[in-house]
């Protein structure tokens, strides 16, 4: 599974362990680690979502727990473990009860094909980037089943909404990928941070990059394409019957599939952990905050617009355009191959 | 992966897809149905990957368990009649579907009998995907374009049962 360079395999060959327990254990560290990265991760860009929607408002955010208010996710997750559960009793229960956690695998699987640095890459698949997409659009089916147990107007038509825009947001951003993976000829994650050595393909796919960042914030429902939740309209969607820890899964989910996107975000277009003088992982995490940052930048900018806006932009707009880039891709790579005999 | 190990593997995840699919079969909740349906899905994607297709299974999870949220929308919004606890329910047609699956499964095991297995030397090939793109865009050319044919014709012809004819209504 661990691929040849892998740092966490080669660290545990110079133990002298028999092979399969080598490989149990090289997958036992790295599902521990994204675990945590994962739980850090969340933990602290709820802060930081706080902290940059406040700024932009001109308010100051947390600031009473901890300095600077550091720890006030801290205390909101101690508070939202210490709550009751509550199944209320119309739901279908093991629906209800089963969908936190249907949305919550696919959130971590999503981390097996990230390189988060220079052979830091827990699966090294030969399909990546189609392995990526193929996980992440089952968390559709999760927020469908929450929508449908809860047995509530609100949460159903919250689940509709997202069914009629992660379904078809999907296919622009299958297609904006498409330009990179003609680029590279390969699936696989690490092949194409490594083809990304001297120009990041921000540059030669910059339309492809538009429409992905588009619809990735689609994707994983945030502003202004937050129909699902839609506190003002909807009092958010899905996840209204649900309390305590079940909440927070859904919660932890969103959080943690707004990171996966931006990492594959950073490791398609902008040259994934590659860069000068700092440590590769080093380099990966802040490509990764400033793609965050972006994100939260356009949530807290753009009003929230309607469903059929919504769906017309994608249908009128990017996805036409998404193929109008593949088809300048294959014909630019194609001109470029003539141009330059010998050297694809 | 080792012979004991993959062997396990394939008997769990075919308990897995044949039990999922009884229960699609036989749940009276209609939604309940569809959700095991995803999973009869991820099992086959599981075998898939035993065959060491990771594209296949790739694509199976994407379209086929990705798609049945869109079909569970329909379960949903087509079942307004009585209580969705009954949605699902049995007909009496028992000896006609009892002929006809017999004939499906007959038909099934006189193909796999006929069926010249070939055992795969190896080495496995490391790149399925440029394979799977060559052999579609080359020998299976035809039949590849006429189902995307037949994919627009479907798209077409939706489009133009859902949209209401001017001057009705």
């Amino acid at each position: 599974m661990a691929g040849g360079g892998n740092v966490v395999a080669t660290w545990l060959n110079t133990w002298g362990f028999p092979p399969w327990l080598n490989s149990l254990l090289t997958g036992i560290i790295y599902l521990v680690g994204v675990l945590a990265f994962i739980f850090l991760n969340v933990i602290y860009l709820i802060y930081l979502e706080r902290k940059v929607s406040a700024y932009m408002q001109q308010r100051l955010g947390p600031n009473r727990v901890g300095p600077r208010g550091l720890l006030q996710s801290v205390a909101d997750a101690l508070k939202l473990l210490g709550k009751e559960d509550i199944v209320p009793r119309h739901v279908d229960k093991w629906v209800f009860l089963v969908a936190p956690i249907a949305i919550f695998i696919p959130a971590v699987l999503l981390y097996a094909v990230i390189p988060f640095g220079r052979g830091l890459i827990a699966a090294d698949l030969n399909i990546g980037v189609l392995y990526f997409l193929a996980v992440s659009s089952t968390t559709t089916i999760a927020i469908l089943m929450g929508g449908w147990a809860a047995n509530n107007k609100y949460a159903l038509l919250g689940a509709m909404r997202a069914v009629a825009q992660m379904v078809s947001y999907e296919i622009p951003l299958v297609f904006s990928i498409l330009g990179v993976v003609m680029l590279v000829g390969s699936l696989k994650t690490t092949d194409i941070v490594a083809a990304q050595e001297d120009v990041w393909f921000i540059f030669w796919q910059p339309v492809a990059f538009l429409i992905f960042f588009i619809a990735a914030n689609a994707e994983v429902n945030r502003g202004p394409f937050d129909l699902v939740e839609g506190e003002q309209e909807i009092i958010a969607g899905p996840y209204v019957e649900y309390t305590a820890m079940r909440y927070a899964l859904f919660f932890l989910s969103e959080y943690a599939n707004l990171v996966s996107v931006s990492a594959l975000a950073v490791t398609l277009f902008l040259g994934g952990w590659q860069g000068p003088w700092l440590p590769s992982w080093l380099w990966f995490i802040i490509k990764l905050y400033i793609m965050i940052l972006l994100f939260m930048w356009v949530r807290w900018t753009f009003p929230r617009i309607r469903i059929d806006h919504l769906l017309k932009l994608n249908w009128k707009f990017l996805l036409p355009l998404s193929l109008v880039n593949i088809l300048v891709t294959g014909v630019g790579i194609k001109v470029y191959q003539w141009l330059s005999p010998g050297r694809w | 992966m080792e012979g004991g190990a993959s062997v396990a593997i394939f008997w769990l995840l075919a308990a897995l897809t044949v039990g999922a699919a009884v229960a699609v079969v036989m749940l009276p909740n209609i939604v309940h149905s569809a959700l095991y349906l995803v999973l009869t899905f991820i099992g086959v994607a599981g075998i898939y990957i035993l065959l060491e297709a990771e594209f296949l299974a790739a694509v199976q999870v994407l379209i086929y368990a990705g798609g049945v949220a869109v079909l569970l929308i329909f379960g949903v919004m087509l079942t307004r009649r009585g209580h969705i606890r009954q949605s699902n329910p049995f007909n009496s047609y028992h000896v006609a579907a009892g002929v006809v699956s017999l004939a499906l499964f007959i038909l099934v095991v006189l193909a796999l009998g006929r069926s010249p297995w070939h055992a795969f030397p190896g080495p496995w090939p490391e790149d399925t995907v440029g394979a799977v793109a060559e052999a579609f865009l080359g020998p299976y050319v035809l039949p590849f374009e006429v189902a995307a044919v037949l994919l627009l014709v479907g798209i077409v012809g939706a489009i133009l049962l859902a949209r209401e004819e001017k001057g009705e209504k």
